[in-house]
């Protein structure tokens, strides 16, 4: 009798979470100034969607309210440690960001277009490159890793100041060839389980895949805090746990291949705001 | 411990008898002492192990928190305000260290 009580109780908890679900007419407001955009009608180069929904409208009432207020939000502890390393000198040169840029909000704006054309290195530039071409060549520092703490904390500065910004990353011109190289990976299936990006975030959003609830998945509130790790996680970190989830080989976190995906998927969140740091779980 | 850094929220001004919700949060790993690290060894445990909350001297809320608590631990309560004064909020690190933050509230 008590087993059954038990199962029972059991039972009831696996239900809660989907009870939890987000009210569909929910409107992110940050601090109660930054409205976002959390549903708009998808880019025209985009014919597997008709809206396109951040990944906010798909988290639990809890999990949204988090990303509403600063204080809430556990990312916005990295964005002040990066906040004080932005005005820390480093390097041989003696220089700290705020030499060139002075405040980090001089940088508003810049993460609603990346990734961009970088005309002098004539690639394909993210914001770990920009933040490694200051560190390697103005400051004479080594550069940090890819998904090292100092990095992600760093790109949660840069994109803190240009939140509520519109998305609008450019796909013509000579970014055009990079662009396309994301759009086969996005539409390539990995791995044993044969999976491509679209499958999930195209094909099956909105549904349950086991307990996870599949976002659209875009990356408008990179870097992000997951609730899961506890920290914040780079894109490449979650492309790199997309693929390996298709029981496939990633390809390499800061590689040319995942910068190419960057920018597609990037492109295809053209008009949401700019969340990041979101936190998502 | 280095990089620890408390944050609080109290409202700045308030009418005699008001209840106000204070937040408080700080950066900490809190280390559970249950993990090992990449050879094998165990991690030693590492923890903000109380948490104290006093307005003018007298005590609102004394915490004592466990290893199962997770990082960067978030505390949010509410408080009678009877008169101006200054909310003393502290934290005990295993290590001995203690960061304190204080803030204002001007009864109108």
């Amino acid at each position: 009798m008590k087993f059954n009580t038990m199962t029972a109780a059991a039972a009831l908890a696996l239900v809660t979470p989907a009870m939890l679900a987000a009210n569909p007419d929910a409107k992110l407001v940050v601090n109660g100034q930054i409205e976002m955009t959390t549903e708009t009608e998808a880019p025209e180069h985009l014919d597997g969607l008709r809206t396109i929904r951040s990944g906010w409208t798909f988290r639990t009432e809890e999990t949204q309210s988090l990303q509403m207020d600063d204080f809430d939000n556990p990312a916005m502890i990295y964005v002040d440690e990066a906040r004080d390393a932005w005005y820390a000198k480093d390097g041989a040169a003696d220089q700290s960001c705020a030499s060139c840029h002075e405040d980090p909000e001089s940088l508003e704006g810049l993460r609603a277009e990346l990734p961009k054309w970088n005309e002098e290195a004539g690639k394909v530039y993210t914001a770990e490159m920009y933040v490694n071409e200051c560190r390697t060549e103005r400051m004479e520092a080594e550069p940090w890793g890819w998904d090292s703490q100092e990095m992600k904390n760093m790109t949660a500065l840069i994109s803190s100041v240009s939140r509520g910004m519109t998305v609008d990353v450019q796909i013509d011109g000579p970014v055009r060839e990079t662009w396309e190289r994301g759009k086969e990976i996005y539409y390539t299936r990995y791995g044993q389980l044969e999976l491509a990006c679209a499958t999930c975030h195209e094909e099956n959003y909105d549904m349950n895949i086991r307990a996870d609830h599949l976002s659209q998945g875009h990356i408008n509130g990179f870097p992000t805090y997951r609730l899961k790790q506890a920290n914040l996680v780079s894109m490449h970190n979650r492309f790199n746990g997309c693929i390996r989830d298709t029981r496939g080989v990633p390809y390499e976190i800061g590689s040319e291949d995942f910068v190419a995906l960057e920018l597609y998927v990037a492109s295809r969140g053209n008009g949401l705001s700019v969340e990041g740091p979101a936190v998502r779980n | 411990m280095d990089n620890v850094r408390p944050r609080v929220r109290t409202p700045r001004s308030a009418s005699a008898g008001d209840v106000a919700t204070i937040k408080t949060l700080i950066s900490h790993p809190m280390e559970s002492g249950q993990r090992k690290d990449s050879q094998g060894n165990t991690i030693p445990r590492q923890i903000i192990n109380r948490f104290t909350c006093d307005f003018n001297g007298e005590n609102v809320i004394d915490v004592t928190m466990e290893p199962a608590i997770s990082t960067n631990p978030y505390f949010e309560f509410e408080v009678k305000i009877p008169e101006s004064g200054d909310f003393q909020f502290t934290w005990y690190d295993d290590d001995g260290s203690v960061y304190e933050e204080t803030k204002s509230v001007e009864v109108s």
